[in-house]
């Protein structure tokens, strides 16, 4: 395919349907353009998610208190597991916390295209204005979350417990972006690949679950060595953890090199996931 | 005047089939010829899109080297078989899928109607709704706050507004989706027939709209139908479709008529082992007058004459010819079969002929379908379902009756009436 752009003045088009696109396109003026789209539908989810229910937003909290609640139970009383000298809750709920976010990103993002395939179907917009409302949407979910932990911190304070983060706090939002890439990167992926061979799929449900027991949600890194160090540490969402519990309780792993590593496969994954995306969405309501 | 839109040498191919594990093998080639920069592998076996031939492959050319300018203000109709590849460059327009080979180009922004409520939530309000749908159909948030009341007034569901969608009455439902969708702003339309909604009265609304929007406001619209008579109504210029490609384009009218006529198929011929199984072989259908002409089209007064012939190639078979005639609209009017006959087949070429009489279908254009069924164990050896298409015409003035005008109803059988006078008051 041969397009030259030799045609006279009266040939500006604003609008040139090919059969190839660019590799890597983040359409940010395609997005610009859909930005209310973008806010409607995670209105539209954040509102879906409580409409006709009691408690509402309280749902939000439910969930990581009952989990914290069987872990406090299970791996710090029966277990007997370290948690760094931190108080059983607090470290739990950090971790629980954050790997909740990606684990939902990573989720609702991995089926993108099967759930919108009706909507996707019939009407054209950039298509990465859905997963990037799914991302928005948990944020808003996990900054509500993040009040519960707030709380509990200055609970623990009172009670005279000696924690808390120095300057790493400051690096706070960006582990939760480096998150936010990595949950919508391999959730791009994985719901490109599936479009046309769903076995994939079957794997994501599980194989978060598994993910999280190689991070450390319910362990310290500091605890392992040998090979069981490098196996869980080079799990790219394992220094995010770290990461996440280092700025908030100023417990946990966190160097230049930790930084370095986790920036670099996060972006690694992003990327790849939105050039798999682009190249998937223009056609896989062909496939699906 | 200048050109709004611009197809040249626009394909479409489809992969059709099951994907299985096999697939994965082919996709795996496939990409590596891509990947060296061939081409690939499995587009050079296409063949046209004919769904009544088995293809050899599994590559379907749903659209092949299309091209066509439209101008701006001008609204296209385009028209076709079921399978012509009017959902695919309807798709295609819109950029929900992309096209195999070939380019479009379009100057302002484009808004495609493919289906009314795309993306309605049942949880979220009608206002909710508006806003949300809106967007997704490419307006701006300020957009839809600025033909809000419009909307609203137009859909005829203020009372509900605040409501949540799922406790509208379907009727509701699509009367507000279709709402949305009419006031849409951009430059260029695609537009479904299935746009045209609801109860009558609505939908009369909505064609009504869709005549507004394409004669007032200086915009232009692609409109696909099956719908002759909205075609007719909203279009001046229509594109004739058939397997892909352009049969023709030119004056809606002209356009129609031959549309029309290539649609009757009073005579056709199978190939041996084409239709049927081991025990029976369809051969040929036609309609036949009872002058023994064969019947292009048929007058409302005339009978009508369906014959069909096979090859027995097992005897001892009890065999029953059957014939099935559908309207226009794919709807069953009736089927007929010589059941009762009871005869038991040797081998040999056969014929069975069934009259329709005179006066029973009404106007219109119908399709009719042939099978051969044997019992007991009732097994179908063939079923045609497309095998002939006519039309039953009328000339009005020999009507014998002082109302000229089309008359309702898929039959219009003349029945006995009796009408008396019972008393005085």
């Amino acid at each position: 395919m041969k397009i030259k752009n030799n045609y006279s003045d009266s040939d500006n088009w604003d609008l040139i349907i090919s059969p190839r696109k660019k590799w890597f396109d983040l359409q940010f003026r395609q997005l610009w353009a859909y930005r209310d789209l973008l806010m409607l539908f995670v209105r539209r989810d954040v509102v879906a998610f409580y409409k006709q229910t009691i408690f509402g937003p309280l749902w939000y909290f439910i969930q990581p208190v009952a989990t914290t609640i069987v872990f406090v139970f299970v791996f710090g009383n029966l277990a007997g597991l370290s948690t760094d000298g931190l108080p059983q809750p607090l470290f739990y709920l950090a971790g629980i916390t954050a790997w909740n976010y990606f684990s939902d990103c990573l989720k609702k993002t991995s089926t993108v295209f099967r759930d919108n395939q009706q909507i996707f179907g019939k009407v054209y917009f950039p298509r990465i204005v859905s997963p990037i409302s799914i991302i928005l949407s948990n944020l808003l979910k996990f900054g509500i979350q993040l009040f519960l932990l707030i709380a509990l911190i200055i609970y623990y304070a009172f009670q005279g417990v000696d924690f808390g983060p120095g300057w790493e706090v400051l690096l706070f939002p960006i582990f939760v972006l480096l998150m936010a890439m990595q949950g919508l990167g391999l959730g791009m992926i994985i719901t490109a690949l599936t479009t046309k061979y769903r076995d994939l799929s079957y794997l994501v449900e599980f194989g978060v679950q598994l993910m999280m027991y190689s991070t450390t949600v319910i362990y310290p890194l500091s605890t392992l060595g040998g090979k069981m160090y490098w196996v869980v540490a080079l799990n790219p969402m394992t220094f995010v953890i770290e990461g996440i519990r280092v700025s908030t309780l100023g417990e946990g792993i966190l160097t230049i090199y930790t930084m370095g590593y986790v920036t670099l496969v996060s972006t690694i994954i992003f990327i790849v996931g939105v050039i798999i995306f682009n190249r998937v969405e223009k056609n896989f309501v062909d496939t699906i | 005047m200048t050109t709004a839109i611009k197809v040249e040498n626009l394909s479409k191919a489809y992969q059709i089939g099951q994907f299985s594990t096999g697939t994965l093998s082919r996709d795996i080639e496939r990409w590596w010829a891509l990947a060296r920069g061939k081409e690939d592998p499995f587009l050079k076996i296409g063949e046209i899109n004919d769904r009544s031939q088995k293809g050899t492959s599994d590559i379907v050319w749903s659209l092949k080297d299309l091209n066509f300018e439209v101008n701006q203000g001008e609204v296209l109709g385009i028209i076709g078989k079921n399978g012509a590849g009017k959902s695919t460059l309807l798709k295609v327009l819109s950029q929900v899928t992309t096209p195999t080979t070939g380019v479009i180009k379009m100057k302002g922004r484009i808004s495609s109607l493919l289906e009314v409520g795309t993306g309605f939530h049942p949880e979220l309000t009608g206002r909710e709704n508006i806003f949300l749908n809106g967007a997704i159909l490419g307006m701006t948030k300020s957009e839809v706050a600025r033909k809000f009341d419009e909307i609203v007034d137009f859909s005829g569901v203020e009372r509900y507004i605040d409501t949540p969608v799922k406790r509208y009455s379907s009727g509701m439902y699509v009367r507000l989706a279709f709402a949305v969708a009419a006031h849409l702003e951009s430059e260029i339309l695609v537009v479904d027939e299935v746009l045209a909604v609801g109860d009558a009265e609505f939908q009369k609304k909505c064609i009504g709209k869709m005549g507004d929007i394409s004669k007032g406001e200086g915009r232009t619209i692609l409109f696909v139908s099956h719908i002759l008579n909205m075609i007719k109504s909203l279009c001046r210029k229509t594109i004739f479709l058939e397997d892909g490609t352009i049969r023709s384009i030119g004056q809606t009218e002209v356009i129609i008529q031959e549309y029309l006529s290539s649609k009757k198929k009073t005579h056709q011929i199978w190939e041996s082992g084409a239709v049927g199984d081991h025990v029976v072989e369809l051969r040929s259908a036609s309609m036949i007058k009872s002058n023994g002409k064969e019947a292009n089209t048929i007058d409302f007064t005339e009978d009508l004459y369906v014959e069909y012939t096979y090859l027995v190639k097992e005897p001892g078979f009890r065999l029953d010819p059957n014939i099935h005639i559908f309207d226009q609209n794919g709807n069953y009017i009736f089927v007929s079969s010589d059941y009762w006959s009871k005869k038991v087949y040797d081998k040999g070429l056969y014929k069975s002929v069934m009259k329709i009489p005179k006066k029973m279908l009404n106007t219109g254009i119908y399709n009719l379908g042939v099978a051969l069924t044997s019992y007991p164990g009732t097994t179908i050896h063939f079923f045609e379902r497309d095998a002939l298409t006519f039309e039953v015409t009328e000339d009005v003035s020999n009507r014998e009756m002082d109302f000229m005008g089309k008359m309702p109803g898929v039959i219009r059988p003349k029945l006995e009436w009796e009408t008396i006078k019972i008393s005085d008051k």
